[in-house]
């Protein structure tokens, strides 16, 4: 045996104090005929195209993986995203999804709520409890994680231009429940960029948003050391259209943006880089997907390292949340969705996620039933402990395809990324439309060739039958609206009204300031203002971003 | 598609607060590689900005695409925004994520088609241009 070599120095170090620390999940783990399967393979050489390309898992560069055990030691998190009509229907279906083995929350809201109206505001009207909970004052929010205790569980909130108000919200109830703010786990989204890019739940200008997320990045680094302060999502970019590389390229450039923003405003960099997460989606052409999440790994570190000089391991570690690709489901022949999100799914673990969402079959529909729901779920569980593939770590690594893949998307990526740069930097992309229209043209060129059948979508434009059996949907009813506004007016008429003036005419001062408005807005949603109260005193401040 | 003489001008809306404007912005494209003049919204409008918008652009038909679950509310207010503004022959296409059991109740609240999820662009842009000859009939106008 070889001693001496860097591949011993990493077993003797980083792995072993990785296990005596997390011990893996079993002792052995072994093939259906008992042998025993390698935890990690490498080549026979190491040299120093290795060690720089690839390298271990859970060292720089992390082509390889963010944990030198990485699921021996722990699963991913399987996170099912989930909220619809009130906050008492959404407590519900999380106390199912909890029940049957859901190891984190991940907390959709409804339009208006992710846009800053309340319910009873006209702009909502017919949107109120569609995509998502409605949240309009902390009341909901106490609701909707009503008998879960906020230390057992990791929350992801999928909120964005309004992400520090329900954040206070969170934090709120956390007290309520008598759960300081140190011990919460979870991640808001509050990558805004992206909303102007592709998702569209826009606010205000990108100028106060940025501001807004660095308060965010401040006050958390101090008050929640365990909360990923943003989520910075390729997800939607690739739903909009993108290609694979774009997706990357895109996402990395708000990364930097959000970077560099933060060191503008004076943060540290090493205490709020280990609080970034990324979100990416996972589509349908397996081997491009694994090459994709391990580029952007790569490309992460190397950007961490060698564009912003950061030191600490943890600020360079590209950790990401997957969800299935949701353009890519049909709404014909749905069952044949299972297999599609199986294989997004499997290039998400082989490519090193540290939580999945898994899409369910019927949403191209509409919002999934329970039942969709927990075949998804369970999706997740027989890769996790019947496939195998969790038990050795990124085992595409060394495969001349893959490897070839992963430096071409790499590649791209950065010269998009230059591109962008050389355009004045990624809000003057915004602004100008270059970005949006990237997208534009790959979305398109993209439907021209399923229209053509140049690509083929089974049970689309081949393989089609006559299907007359409607697969059962789940609705949300029109009551809802009502029910949540008369809720709204109800907590409208307990509250201190004399003190909620006071706290938004307070926040409304601060805004106007360059203070930290976490504070302001934790006072104010303890008062019971409104989401859409609070919002209003922003936008009077700041402005609203039109397309 | 058999040809037109001059570019049927035609509006794709996104009523409502969803911001999934994919399948807006292919159609939007499709119809315009086919010759139409093609006014896109943008996201998020109200079905009184739609409404207002066609008149005053002077549209011959009016495409509407939701994927929130919003449609049953946005989609009829859109056509009685055009009716209280006395407007009658404008058609208005619906699209997006809507079930198949709601098709029914957006007909009967005067909308001309809905598409649904995979329904190939041909089928939609021969929608257009059957809506856009229909105003002009209405109209009595010989387009």
């Amino acid at each position: 045996m070889k001693t001496d070599t860097p591949f011993t120095d990493w077993q003797e170090n980083e792995l072993a104090k990785s296990i005596s620390r997390f011990p893996e999940r079993r002792e052995k783990f072994t093939t259906h005929g008992g042998a025993e399967v390698q935890r990690l393979a490498v080549p026979e050489e190491i040299d120093n195209k290795y060690l720089t390309e690839l390298g271990f898992p859970g060292k720089y560069p992390y082509t390889r993986g963010v944990q030198p055990t990485m699921y021996r030691g722990r699963l991913w998190t399987m996170r099912q995203y989930a909220g619809f009509s009130t906050a008492a229907e959404s407590n519900k279906r999380y106390r199912y999804l909890l029940d049957q083995g859901t190891t984190g929350l991940s907390v959709a809201f409804d339009l208006p709520t992710q846009i800053g109206y309340d319910s009873d505001d006209a702009i909502s009207s017919g949107e109120v409890g569609k995509v998502g909970v409605a949240i309009d004052t902390m009341a909901d929010m106490e609701t909707l994680f009503s008998e879960i205790p906020l230390d057992k569980i990791s929350t992801s909130m999928t909120i964005n231009s309004p992400a520090i108000v329900l954040l206070a919200m969170y934090v709120a109830v956390a007290e309520k429940q008598g759960v300081s703010a140190d011990k919460l786990r979870g991640t808001i989204q509050n990558d805004v960029l992206k909303e102007y890019i592709a998702r569209g739940t826009y606010i205000f200008p990108p100028r106060p948003s940025l501001r807004l997320i660095t308060n965010i990045f401040q006050w958390c680094s101090s008050n929640t050391p365990s909360f990923n302060t943003i989520s910075i999502s390729g997800y939607h970019i690739r739903e909009a259209g993108s290609t694979a590389a774009q997706e990357v390229a895109f996402t990395l450039a708000n990364g930097m943006t959000y970077v560099q923003t933060a060191l503008d405003a004076g943060l540290e960099l090493d205490v709020f880089a280990r609080r970034l997460a990324f979100f990416f989606n996972a589509h349908n052409n397996l081997l491009e997907e694994v090459a994709k999440f391990r580029a952007a790994r790569r490309m992460w570190a190397k950007i961490m390292q060698d564009h912003f000089g950061a030191t600490n391991p943890a600020s360079k570690m590209l950790r990401f949340h997957t969800q299935t690709a949701g353009a890519s489901l049909t709404a014909q022949q749905v069952n044949n969705n299972i297999v599609r999100v199986t294989i997004q799914a499997l290039a998400a673990v082989l490519g090193g996620t540290q939580s999945l969402h898994t899409n369910s079959r019927d949403e191209a529909l509409s919002l999934p039933t329970e039942e969709s729901v927990r075949i998804a779920l369970r999706t997740q569980q027989i890769i996790a402990h019947e496939s195998g593939v969790a038990d050795t770590i990124d085992p595409f690594a060394g495969s001349y395809y893959i490897e070839e893949l992963t430096n071409r998307i790499e590649a791209e990526a950065e010269d998009l990324i230059a591109k962008i740069e050389d355009k004045g930097g990624v809000v003057a992309c915004i602004e100008d439309g270059f970005i949006q229209r990237q997208i534009e043209n790959a979305a398109y060129e993209y439907q021209k060739d399923i229209e053509s059948k140049d690509r083929i979508i089974v049970g689309v434009n081949e393989f089609m039958i006559e299907e007359d059996q409607k697969p059962e949907l789940l609705r949300v009813k029109p009551e809802v609206e009502e029910a949540q506004v008369a809720n709204l007016r109800r907590v409208k008429q307990e509250r201190n009204n004399e003190l909620v003036a006071k706290r938004l005419s307070e926040l409304r001062q601060c805004a106007g300031t360059d203070q930290n408005l976490m504070e302001p807005i934790l006072a104010a949603v303890r008062s019971y203002a409104s989401l859409g109260e609070i919002c209003k005193e922003l936008r009077s401040v700041f402005g609203e971003y039109r397309d | 598609m058999e040809k037109i003489n001059r570019p049927y001008r035609v509006l794709v809306g996104k009523p409502g607060l969803d911001g999934h404007d994919r399948g807006a912005k292919f159609i939007a494209r499709a119809l315009r590689d086919e010759g139409f003049e093609v006014i896109y919204t943008g996201i998020r409008r109200t079905p009184d900005e739609i409404a207002a918008a066609a008149i005053q652009e002077d549209v011959a038909a009016i495409g509407l695409s939701s994927l929130s679950g919003a449609h049953l509310k946005l989609f009829p207010e859109v056509v009685k925004a055009l009716e209280r503004r006395g407007v009658t022959d404008i058609p208005v296409i619906g699209g997006g994520v809507i079930p198949e059991d709601d098709i029914p109740t957006l007909i009967a609240a005067g909308l001309t088609e809905i598409f649904t999820p995979g329904t190939p662009a041909d089928t939609i842009i021969n929608a257009f241009a059957e809506a856009c000859r229909k105003h002009f009939a209405a109209q009595g106008d010989n387009h």
